[in-house]
């Protein structure tokens, strides 16, 4: 099994006047060759820092202070800007959150597709042309050559999101990074694009990152977990282990949160309190203040360990 | 910060944090701005005690001596007086010159500005509380107000009414009541469906004094703000056509005037005559939006973290 | 479309007709014509033969649509002072202001939408900072003032740039033209460059502000994660956005460049309608501030209709909307 991915004690902090954002904060995981690792959090949770982290997109007052992200076998931390662009949209792609707002309004669809395409390879207008055509039957567009000559807004939501799927596939990457790209479109909608993604990525080989706060949409799609509070990763593990054993406490609460048919009847539990302030972390474990296990040793801020074959976990008390 | 530990001060007394205080102590927060507000206290307090500090009436005309024309910066002249800024054609001393023209454009620019902000904000309090065909008949006029520039308007009522003190702020009040009433509308509207309003209606109160007493006074940080720049641009306004030489008269002349009367004089190099009255204007109008920028950024609560 | 143009079209109608009202109101009801027409000497069968001769006998509503139909042939009075049709009068004036306007919107264009996209780009360099407080003081500066000081340095002290007219003009399409002479274009540029000031300030505040916002966007990021130079995400993605509130302003405010030019045509002595029509209203010249007037009002409304439509033009979104 070949890692596509490998990041290890990312660090991206941001330096803001009113502190240091510790956003991302020592995280680590792994992806192989066409699988599906789902990246899952609150929002301020660290996960959509860390995709930009890892397509080396972190603006202005944040930057990666420590780690590395081995993109096949490459430091993705240690390049410079130029070696950076050109893996991005090429090597690496991205999908956002809001269809709505990731294509340029004022650029019609085939502007903002054949200049991707001619952003990595020196092909003819005309052979871009046909790349983005056939990227838009792909992922179900159907006239793919009238709908090149269109512009944004004349599409739906879904519709758009299929568009930047399209874009984020027409270099057939090795990795994309979805940041929950499902969450803004309807339920139905959600289940096409997903099934297609699955279908794409085994397909081509494409590893994927895909972020979301929805246990039931990885729980179809990933193959891996990582869940991640408060810039770090608190558990990672197969998928189908993770959800039917959570071994953190913050896992075991999120899902005893989703309502789900076999649970009918009994009262949904939520976890008390709030996100804590990443300006201000309480020491030791970060989910102390929220944990029903929390006792005096968790003021000693627990390691990432491996305490089961397969199954790591930030907890010195998990659910064993 | 210190490294040395200090002893611990005894507890002040707990100062209470009035919305008064913590403005002051925010607007403090920019130098500039402070800087700014010293500034133009100091020439409204030149222009409001002129005849006192001023080594010379410049109205006067039985104090000047026409042989003191065009004198440069710093030349006795024939009176004794020491001209620092030198004279104009008729032997006025400019800094009295400039002193008492401040005067005349403080006057008319804020006097200008009062009165449009009175018009405005009644019109626009009325516009957002009566809504219907009575907004939609205020806010039409303040459209086509605004879609013409300032001086074109300025320039059409005094084509109509003439020259003078008056029509001027005349011209400028018609030309600035719709930035009032656009602000107060766009205010009372939000204001409108807060609850302390709903409130007051269900207690019946009269509408006027819901409009004055509960919707006017949530309404004024923004009045506060335009009526500071309106009044940096009245000045302007007033320099600019009095410039022109449709303002103010040739006998009390307002920084704009003496400016146009140094402009033939400067072509032979004689500068300091529109100079430094285009100095004082300069400096006027800069420190009043330095304060109105700070006024904008402290009182906006958009921009509050 | 055509629904659309047509609704404008009888919006900027409607304007004019209010604005040629309150021109005839303001000028004919509140001033008496007569007073200035006739001799102060005249008896009163001369004066009210002269009142006759006017029309002023007649109801005003009736006056005014004399008016509005004489305006409407293109008679509106002759200038007292020159004698001549004021119409002909304000349009022999106008391609001097015209050229003034439109070299002062070049300038403007050519020398603030590079220094907006500078400092949006890099909000917090010196050179940024440097460039916002250039357009603060553009802002604040009096027009007439920055002139009087252009005229100081670059005419009296230095002796570069001549300080008033137009120079030497050459003939294109049938007027005059300053700057296809080296001497008109020596004329010209202060003229423009103070007339621009304003301008340029407000551009680089446009172009900032607009450059700012749309970094922030998401189709940004999304066109950065796309792997595109950081020229095609500036020059296209963000400056074609930044574009139609630019050209929307800039449009809209030759309008008022025109009436500002007033201001500069008299610092200057560029003998435009500015000047004109500042001289006008001194010698009370009731003719020619009429034409000047309903001139410039309607150049304003047509500018207007010509910028709502580029914007059309340039926001798919805009064009098709208006098409449904």
């Amino acid at each position: 099994m070949s890692l596509t991915l490998e990041v290890r004690d990312l660090r991206t902090h941001f330096f803001t006047r009113a502190g240091v954002v510790k956003a991302v904060d020592g995280v680590s995981f792994t992806v192989a060759r066409g699988k599906v690792l789902g990246l899952v959090g609150e929002s301020g949770s660290g996960k959509t820092v860390t995709g930009f982290s890892i397509l080396g997109m972190v603006d202005e007052p944040g930057r990666i202070t420590g780690g590395s992200i081995l993109f096949q076998g490459r430091d993705l931390a240690t390049l410079s800007e130029e070696e950076m662009r050109h893996l991005r949209g090429n090597r690496i792609a991205m999908i956002f959150q809001d269809p709505m707002m990731t294509l340029n309004p004022v650029l019609r669809i085939d502007t903002q597709m054949i200049e991707t395409v001619q952003a990595h390879e020196k092909t003819s207008r005309e052979e871009a042309r046909q790349r983005s055509r056939d990227a838009l039957g792909m992922v179900g567009i159907a006239s793919p050559d009238e709908r090149l000559k269109s512009y944004p807004h004349q599409f739906s939501g879904g519709m758009r999101q299929r568009v930047a799927i399209a874009i984020a596939l027409l270099h057939r990457p090795d990795l994309i990074v979805a940041d929950e790209p499902t969450t803004a479109l309807d339920v139905t909608i959600q289940g096409q694009i997903l099934a297609e993604v699955q279908k794409l990525a085994a397909n081509t080989g494409t590893a994927l990152i895909w972020i979301t706060h929805d246990l039931s949409v990885v729980a179809g799609l990933a193959d891996d977990i990582a869940v991640m509070y408060a810039g770090r990763v608190v558990e990672h593990g197969l998928v189908d282990e993770v959800l039917d054993r959570p071994l953190h406490p913050y896992t075991h609460g999120l899902i005893g949160s989703v309502p789900s048919r076999n649970k009918r009847g009994e009262p949904l539990r939520q976890i008390p309190g709030m996100t804590p302030s990443m300006l201000a972390l309480p020491q030791g474990c970060a989910f102390r203040a929220r944990c029903p296990r929390a006792a005096d040793e968790c003021l000693v801020e627990p390691e990432l360990r491996t305490i089961l074959p397969g199954r790591q976990v930030r907890c010195h008390r998990p659910h064993l | 910060m210190s490294t040395t530990a200090l002893p611990a001060p005894a507890p002040a007394p707990p100062r209470v944090e009035t919305p008064f205080r913590r403005f002051v102590s925010e607007f403090c927060e920019s130098k500039v701005a402070l800087g700014a507000l010293v500034v133009f206290t100091l020439i409204a307090l030149a222009a409001i005690f002129a005849p006192w500090i001023s080594p010379q009436d410049p109205y006067d005309l039985g104090v000047l001596d026409i042989m003191d024309g065009r004198l440069e910066p710093g030349s006795v002249g024939a009176t004794g007086i020491t001209h620092w800024l030198g004279t104009d054609d008729q032997g006025r001393d400019m800094l009295s010159g400039i002193i008492y023209g401040l005067r005349i454009s403080l006057i008319v620019g804020a006097g200008s500005a009062i009165i449009a902000c009175l018009v405005g904000a009644s019109l626009g309090l009325l516009a957002a509380y009566a809504g219907g065909r009575t907004d939609g008949a205020i806010m039409r006029l303040v459209d086509l107000q605004l879609s013409f520039p300032a001086i074109l308007a300025a320039l059409m009522i005094l084509a109509f009414l003439g020259k003078g003190v008056l029509n001027v702020v005349i011209a400028l009040v018609i030309v600035e009541w719709a930035y009032y009433a656009r602000t107060v509308r766009g205010t009372a509207l939000v204001e409108r469906r807060r609850e302390y309003i709903e409130a007051a209606q269900c207690l019946a109160l009269p509408t006027h004094r819901i409009l004055f007493r509960h919707l006017l006074p949530n309404c004024l940080p923004p009045l506060i703000v335009v009526g500071t720049m309106q009044v940096a641009r009245a000045i302007a306004l007033e320099a600019t056509l009095s410039f022109l030489g449709l303002g103010v008269p040739i006998t009390e002349p307002s920084l704009g005037l003496l400016i146009a009367n140094g402009y033939e004089y400067m072509l032979s190099g004689k500068y300091w005559i529109s100079f430094y009255p285009g100095i004082a204007l300069l400096i006027t109008i800069v420190s009043i939006n330095l304060v109105g920028d700070q006024l904008r950024d402290v009182l906006n609560p958009r921009l509050k973290k | 479309m055509s629904l659309y143009l047509l609704r404008r079209l009888i919006q900027a109608v409607g304007v004019m007709a209010v604005m040629s009202l309150i021109v005839f109101l303001g000028v004919f009801a509140i001033g008496d014509p007569v007073d200035i027409l006739i001799a102060p000497d005249a008896d009163q069968i001369e004066r009210e033969r002269a009142i006759i001769a006017l029309g002023l006998d007649k109801p005003l509503w009736m006056q005014y649509l004399v008016f509005l139909g004489n305006a409407l042939r293109g008679d509106l009075g002759r200038s007292f002072v020159f004698n001549e049709p004021a119409l002909q009068l304000i349009m022999g004036r106008m391609p001097a202001t015209l050229e003034l306007a439109l070299g002062a919107t070049i300038m403007a264009i050519i020398i603030g939408l590079p220094l907006g996209l500078y400092a949006g780009l890099r909000p917090n360099g010196a050179i940024s900072k440097a460039i916002l407080a250039i357009s603060i003081l553009g802002f604040s500066l009096p027009t007439f003032w920055v002139g009087l000081m252009l005229i100081m340095v670059f005419a009296v002290q230095l002796g570069w740039l001549p300080s008033t007219g137009r120079g030497e003009t050459a003939m294109l399409f049938g007027l005059r033209w300053s700057f296809l002479t080296q001497d008109g274009l020596a004329h010209l540029i202060m003229p423009a460059t103070n007339l621009a000031l304003f301008k340029i300030s407000l551009v680089i505040r446009l172009t900032r502000a607009g450059v700012r916002e749309t970094m922030l966007m998401d189709y940004v990021k999304f066109a950065r994660a796309k792997g595109l130079s950081p020229a095609r995400v500036t020059f296209v993605h963000v400056f074609k956005n930044i574009l139609i509130p630019v050209v929307t302003v800039v449009g809209l405010e030759l309008g008022s460049t025109i009436a500002f030019s007033v201001v500069t045509e008299s610092v200057f002595a560029w003998p435009g309608m500015g000047k004109l029509i500042i001289d006008s209203i001194n010698v009370l010249d009731r003719p020619v501030i009429v034409a000047y007037l309903m001139t410039i009002v309607l150049m304003f409304i047509t500018i207007n209709l010509i910028v709502d439509l580029t914007y059309s033009f340039l926001d798919p979104r805009v064009r098709l909307e208006s098409k449904g």
